[in-house]
């Protein structure tokens, strides 16, 4: 991260759009954000390790239940992308999904 | 010495299983015994992967027959492989270990009737994610690991028990260390559960440190990655590496590029085994054949009674 947008971001924090996970589903399902807009992306958990991935998006998260995770982004290409839990979490895993909107 | 000297590797469908050879030229198999101390000699060997044991559910009714299947038909081959692969998703996880284990052992008495008794496993992450691989190292030892056959290397790769699609740094430590030692122009089979490559990412067809394990291979001539995960056939080239995915023997995938949604092909009672099937890896003339087990005796409505009766367990 350059220097100026640190001190910006300093200034500035982006909003923080926060996902619950729990097997088998993510709490909102789904979310909106504005391209060239800053955002902080926030993972937490109640029962067990998830993941969220979007790899369009650079969104790339692991969180436990002590152990929240995030990453701030700023999303360039407008468009639907699909957000997936990428941490094996039982046999409903493959159905844990949700809508990332980039307007 | 390039690939193509050492390395003729033909790619064809067959009507039942999956066939991989590799055919060194005099000239290679000269350098590699001089460089290895073991000159690479014609043998094949067979890949299964995800045979699911203890998987319940429309999409195969039937179990572990197919998989029962498989050994029977590897068992019938008028030349027996060295060696026998498993690429992963050897059970279906439960949340009960109790249960768990007893699809491991399951899946043991199955295996136990190959005639082949050199056989290596790597985990996928319904054997091993929910526990971080402990339960699997019981039944099958460890989950990475090395070994050389009649001139080739061979590198059990595991990118699941971590929980998330990772090998991780120290497995990769542990492969610069272990390749160390070979020459560039040794011939390397690489086998784990998911593909090194983003193949399909929001379809979990990938493996998130994949480019470093394969930048750590990039440097070796003759490399060959076989894996599974995606139930279904599918080839890629990059570089020096090919990579070769296998049929499942529980059910199908579709193919991403016309499918809508990731789910299970239907089960077809008429074709029961159809696009489910073993991969044959050759080395002289090298080559992998991808057979499908739906072969015409099994077809058809008597072919699904002799299944349900167990005349093919």
């Amino acid at each position: 991260m350059s220097l100026l947008l640190a001190l910006f971001l300093a200034v500035n924090p982006p909003r923080v759009v926060e996902i619950s996970a729990k097997r088998f589903a993510f709490t909102p399902s789904e979310i909106h954000l504005r391209a060239g807009e800053p955002v902080t992306i926030r993972l937490v958990t109640t029962d067990r390790a998830h993941g969220l991935l979007v790899k369009e998006l650079h969104i790339d998260l692991d969180a436990s239940v002590d152990d929240p995770d995030s990453i701030t982004i700023t999303p360039s290409q407008a468009g639907t992308y699909t957000a997936i839990c990428d941490h094996y979490c039982g046999i409903g895993h493959g159905s844990m999904k949700m809508k990332v909107i980039v307007e | 010495m390039r690939r193509r000297d050492f390395l003729q590797l033909s790619i064809a469908a067959a009507g039942s299983a999956a066939l991989l050879r590799f055919s060194p030229t005099a000239e290679a198999a000269s350098f590699l015994r001089r460089r290895n101390g073991e000159a690479p000699s014609p043998f094949t060997i067979v890949q299964l992967s995800d045979t699911h044991v203890g998987f319940q559910g429309p999409p195969d009714p039937l179990g572990t027959k197919a998989f029962e299947h498989a050994v029977d038909t590897i068992n019938a081959l008028d030349t027996q492989p060295d060696l026998v692969i498993f690429t992963g998703d050897l059970t279906q996880d439960s949340e009960d270990p109790a249960e768990h284990a007893k699809r491991m052992k399951t899946f043991r008495s199955i295996e136990d009737r190959l005639r082949v008794r050199k056989r290596y496993h790597v985990p996928g992450e319904h054997d091993s994610a929910l526990d971080g691989g402990t339960l699997y190292r019981e039944h099958f030892g460890e989950s990475h690991y090395s070994f050389d056959h009649r001139g080739v290397h061979f590198i059990a790769l595991d990118n699941v028990s971590a929980g998330r699609p990772l090998v991780g740094r120290a497995q990769i430590a542990w492969l610069k260390n272990d390749l160390a030692r070979y020459p560039k122009s040794a011939p390397i089979i690489v086998f784990t559960h998911r593909p090194l490559f983003d193949l399909k990412p929001d379809w979990e067809w990938f493996t998130t440190d994949g480019d470093e394990v394969m930048n750590v291979l990039a440097p070796y001539d003759n490399v060959t990655v076989l894996y599974g995960h995606i139930h279904r056939v599918d080839h890629h080239t990059f570089g020096h590496a090919q990579h070769h995915a296998a049929r499942s023997l529980i059910f199908a995938f579709p193919d991403p590029e016309t499918a809508g949604e990731k789910k299970p092909m239907p089960f077809d009672a008429s074709q029961p085994f159809r696009n489910l099937g073993i991969r044959q890896v050759h080395t002289a003339p090298a080559s992998v054949d991808d057979i499908e087990l739906s072969h015409n005796e099994i077809a058809g409505t008597n072919g699904i009674q002799r299944i349900m009766k167990g005349a093919f367990a």
